[in-house]
């Protein structure tokens, strides 16, 4: 909990002062932020969702966004540790977010509609409906916060487990095994090393996938045609 | 070894897919805050600033444009006066010539009247000698005829009225004959 509380106190500091005097000219500080914003901005949500959209569903997704991959980054942050993802409570909260805002979206738009393009996809005979409904009601309304769920706090988890792994392993080897056993440490510490680096990619590709999919299922909420 | 993993397991323990309530309602609670930030602070500043930008370069370029179409014009303008100007001076050239020209032929005719006139003059004055001329020759033709007759005849003939009409007599008929002879010419 303190780590989520650290995070989220970090996350308000640096988007706060840092946007507190955007500039047209950017300054080096704040080119870096404004790579992260823009990224955010313009390859997951506007390139999704298009522009008029996209800025409806842009604070959420953007906090979305900052939030996992501030999380997911603690675990490799020294004294930390531990991603604020690696337990169930976020993922499950953002992947329940996720959901709401899909089905928000869709209905908010088109209900009638929304709900003909997720339980009856056109363009298959009337008949086969009696299997296809319900597993589209699955796959759509269960399986996508699932596997939203699942998706992040797994990587979390398994990542922790492996540096945990790796460096008790090195922790043993030198110090407990001792003699020859202590070569082995070299290796085990080299795995750490290269599964930490490991880690700071899946943190940022986990917050991208998540904040990705949440966008593409508000897309298709919000298309005319399934 | 076995003591590290344990307390791994131990940290573990419960099932890690049943959510604690704690967990639950913090986790909730750290994504409000972050979102309300977002939402109030960082995606509209984010926007303006964006915005801003984008008029910044587009006010760019129009300057850019309203320069360069300026520059066009002015050059467009000073085109349109060279032009001008060198209609101007070619219109000046022929005004030039043209006068040059009515000022020679002006001159010309005065020099040919003034020749005329010379002309005139000269044969005026030659024709007013020539009568001269005549007039004395005429006298002195008479006198030298009768001279001549007095000679012959050895008689005087001088301050006779007879001889003095004879004289006039001859020189008319001399007169007569040459004016035949003019108009015969």
């Amino acid at each position: 909990m303190l780590i989520r509380l650290l995070v989220v106190v970090v996350l308000v500091l640096v988007f706060w002062l840092g946007t507190r005097r955007l500039k047209v000219v950017p300054g080096r500080f704040q080119t870096g932020l404004e790579f992260l914003l823009g990224f955010v901005r313009n390859n997951i949500i506007i390139e999704t969702l298009g522009e008029k959209d996209g800025k409806r569903f842009m604070p959420v997704l953007m906090s979305m966004f900052f939030l996992i991959l501030g999380m997911n980054l603690t675990g490799i942050v020294i004294f930390l540790n531990i991603s604020g993802n690696s337990v169930i409570g976020l993922p499950l909260v953002l992947a329940v977010i996720s959901w709401v805002l899909f089905i928000y979206a869709g209905f908010r738009k088109h209900p009638a509609q929304f709900i003909r393009n997720s339980l009856f996809p056109p363009g298959i005979n009337p008949f086969l409906y009696i299997i296809v409904t319900p597993i589209e009601f699955i796959s759509t309304f269960i399986l996508r916060p699932v596997t939203l769920t699942v998706r992040l706090l797994m990587n979390m988890v398994a990542g922790h487990m492996l540096l945990v792994l790796c460096f008790s392993a090195t922790q043993f080897f030198l110090f407990t095994a001792g003699g020859a056993w202590g070569l082995f440490s070299i290796g085990t510490f080299a795995f750490g090393l290269a599964f930490t680096l490991f880690e700071l990619l899946v943190a940022a590709l986990q917050a991208y996938v998540f904040t990705l999919l949440t966008a593409v299922y508000i897309q298709l909420a919000l298309a005319d045609e399934h | 070894m076995h003591n590290a993993f344990l307390a791994v397991a131990a940290e573990e323990s419960p099932n890690p897919l049943l959510p604690a309530l704690p967990d639950l309602i913090w986790g909730a609670v750290a994504f409000i805050i972050v979102f309300v930030v977002f939402a109030w602070k960082v995606v509209p500043r984010l926007n303006a600033a964006l915005d801003a930008r984008r008029d910044a370069i587009e006010g760019g370029i129009e300057r850019a444009e309203a320069a360069q179409a300026e520059a066009s014009a002015a050059r467009d303008n000073y085109t349109a006066q060279l032009a001008e100007a060198r209609a101007e001076a070619g219109r000046i050239r022929e005004q030039a010539r043209a006068d040059g020209q009515k000022i020679i032929a002006e001159l010309k005719q005065q020099a040919q009247v003034e020749a005329d006139r010379i002309t005139a003059t000269a044969h005026a004055q030659i024709e007013a000698e020539r009568s001269a001329a005549l007039v004395s020759l005429r006298a002195e033709v008479g006198a030298l005829a009768l001279d001549l007759a007095s000679g012959v005849v050895g008689e005087a003939l001088n301050d006779d009225a007879k001889s003095t009409a004879l004289v006039d007599r001859f020189l008319a008929d001399l007169e007569a004959s040459e004016t035949a002879g003019k108009a015969g010419k």
